[in-house]
């Protein structure tokens, strides 16, 4: 018992340990985290519709690209996307990893939010998008005001369990090789864990990842059951008995 | 109140030899259908019959494969969908209101994104039509908070905001409970009354009697009889409208 907590939870290592965390880690996890989310999250919508279109030419690009950025190992991604960019196109991109680690992991994030966005567009009955023609919006209008808007809500909880991978899966940017500044949890965790050979400063990474995550999961529960349950309309007066069906002007009908 | 007879501009509908396959089915065979302008026909017949088809080639939501669409005497078959559209409603079995919208917005958002109103013109319309058909104060709530009976009226209010010369009803009473229907079909008859030039694919027998100018009855892709509601009725001609009146009355 012990060295179970010698090893993993050595207060004079999580003490060492986490101020650079907070400062450090943290801030740069929410970073690459929050940076690609968004990237991530906007290129995926982008996908999604291509990948919805009725021409084969925006069709299978968008298939494409969603099958290799889902179908590679993340941290292969990341690796090839870092280094690989990094010395082919230093003009362009710089050889710093910190905005190439964003780009790989918005690239992989676009694919498997583009799959999540494209699922939940593709739920939304077909005719809210025939009435909204028969009203005389334009496709792009009838998608975007009302096809859209209503998919995604459907496909909020995925979305956000998209972002707890994102959170997590940052920590592979580490593979890249970081300055010092730049560096997020897990790479400060292990950095102190590596030169002391013990892992309290891992765990102690680890305590500070589920502080992220574990609110965004009751974030996906909680949005879930509001979506199961119905939005709440507003209460003005509830009306009682429902009166439906007087006709307009109480008219006596003729059948 | 519907009844207060508001002017509207009505149109005359054409469909000329319109030929609808899916795939290697025919569903419309080469159907013609003059509707005058403010009147009323139904259009009844067995199911598959291609009486929904037909009523959406009417908007172009189903774009014949041959044949004529006449609107006002016009040939709309080549026009920009999107501004026939704005000329004729519809309204459908399932109403498709937008969900993630009140009843209000749901009136709100095609008059400001397609007749591009703003937010106070399209707000003062919508309460009109809401009131017009007596749901005003269900403005401020969800569609998924009404009635089914409720909800059909709201779409009808949101396609005659649009002011069109032409509505038409895809079996617009068929999702309804029984008890719900009358309240719709008053809607409907209030429209006739008025003078719009209305379509109605139903299966209300006593709606297309007592309500139509004319009736048109489908069989297999086709317009197999037509007449005043009183021939079609009373004195069917074809032995398939006979089945067909036989097994619906």
């Amino acid at each position: 018992m012990d060295q179970f907590f010698s090893t993993f939870l050595d207060w004079e290592y999580i003490w060492q340990v986490f101020p650079d965390l907070l400062k450090t880690g943290l801030l740069n996890t929410l970073i690459l985290a929050f940076t690609s989310a968004v990237i991530g999250t906007v290129l995926g919508m982008v996908v999604a519709v291509m990948g919805l279109s009725t021409k084969a030419w925006l069709r299978w690009p968008a298939r494409v690209y969603t099958d290799i950025f889902r179908g590679l190992p993340a941290i292969l991604t990341i690796l090839v996307i870092g280094q690989g960019l990094g010395t082919l196109a230093r003009d362009v991109v710089g050889t710093n990893p910190y905005p190439l680690g964003i780009l790989a992991l918005s690239l992989i994030a676009a694919a498997y939010i583009g799959e999540i966005f494209r699922a939940g567009i593709q739920s939304v009955e077909k005719g809210q998008l025939e009435a909204s023609r028969a009203l005389g919006m334009s496709y792009s209008k009838a998608m975007l005001l009302v096809v859209i808007p209503q998919g995604v809500r459907r496909v909020l909880p995925a979305l956000v369990n998209q972002f707890i991978s994102l959170v997590k899966d940052s920590s592979l940017v580490y593979f890249l090789g970081l300055l010092s500044e730049q560096r997020e949890l897990f790479r400060i965790g292990q950095d102190l864990a590596a030169n002391t050979g013990n892992l309290s400063p891992l765990v102690a990474a680890g305590f500070v990842y589920l502080v992220i995550t574990v609110p965004l999961t009751h974030l996906v529960n909680y949005i879930d059951k509001k979506l199961r349950t119905g939005r709440k309309v507003r209460p003005d007066e509830p009306d009682e008995g429902d009166p439906v069906e007087i006709g307009p002007g109480g008219r006596v009908s003729a059948w | 109140m519907v009844t207060a007879a508001a002017a509207v501009r009505s149109s005359s509908v054409e469909l000329r030899d319109i030929h609808v396959s899916f795939g290697t089915l025919e569903v419309l065979r080469g159907v013609d259908l003059k509707v005058e302008s403010g009147k009323t026909t139904c259009v009844i017949g067995p199911s598959g019959s291609g009486k929904s088809t037909l009523l959406r080639c009417v908007n172009r939501l189903q774009e014949p494969d041959s044949g004529d669409l006449l609107l006002d005497g016009e040939s709309v078959i080549r026009s920009d969908p999107d501004a026939l559209r704005q000329r004729v409603g519809m309204v459908f079995q399932h109403f498709n209101l937008f969900g993630h919208r009140t009843v209000l917005d749901n009136i709100v958002l095609p008059l400001r994104s397609v007749k591009k109103l703003s937010k106070e013109e399209a707000a003062a319309i919508a309460r009109a039509r809401l009131a017009d058909v007596g749901l005003a104060d269900k403005a401020p709530y969800r569609p998924s908070a009404l009635s089914g009976g409720q909800q059909q009226r709201v779409a009808i209010a949101r396609a005659l905001a649009m002011e069109p010369e032409v509505m038409l009803f895809d079996e617009a009473t068929r999702a309804l409970d029984p008890a719900l229907v009358k309240g719709v079909l008053t809607l409907m008859a209030g429209l006739a009354e008025r003078g719009l030039t209305l379509i109605v694919v139903t299966h209300e027998m006593g709606f297309a009697r007592s309500v139509a100018d004319e009736v048109a009855f489908m069989d297999a892709g086709k317009i197999v009889e037509q007449g005043s509601p009183a021939q079609i009725f009373d004195e069917p001609q074809s032995p398939r409208l006979q089945r067909f009146l036989s097994q619906v009355l």
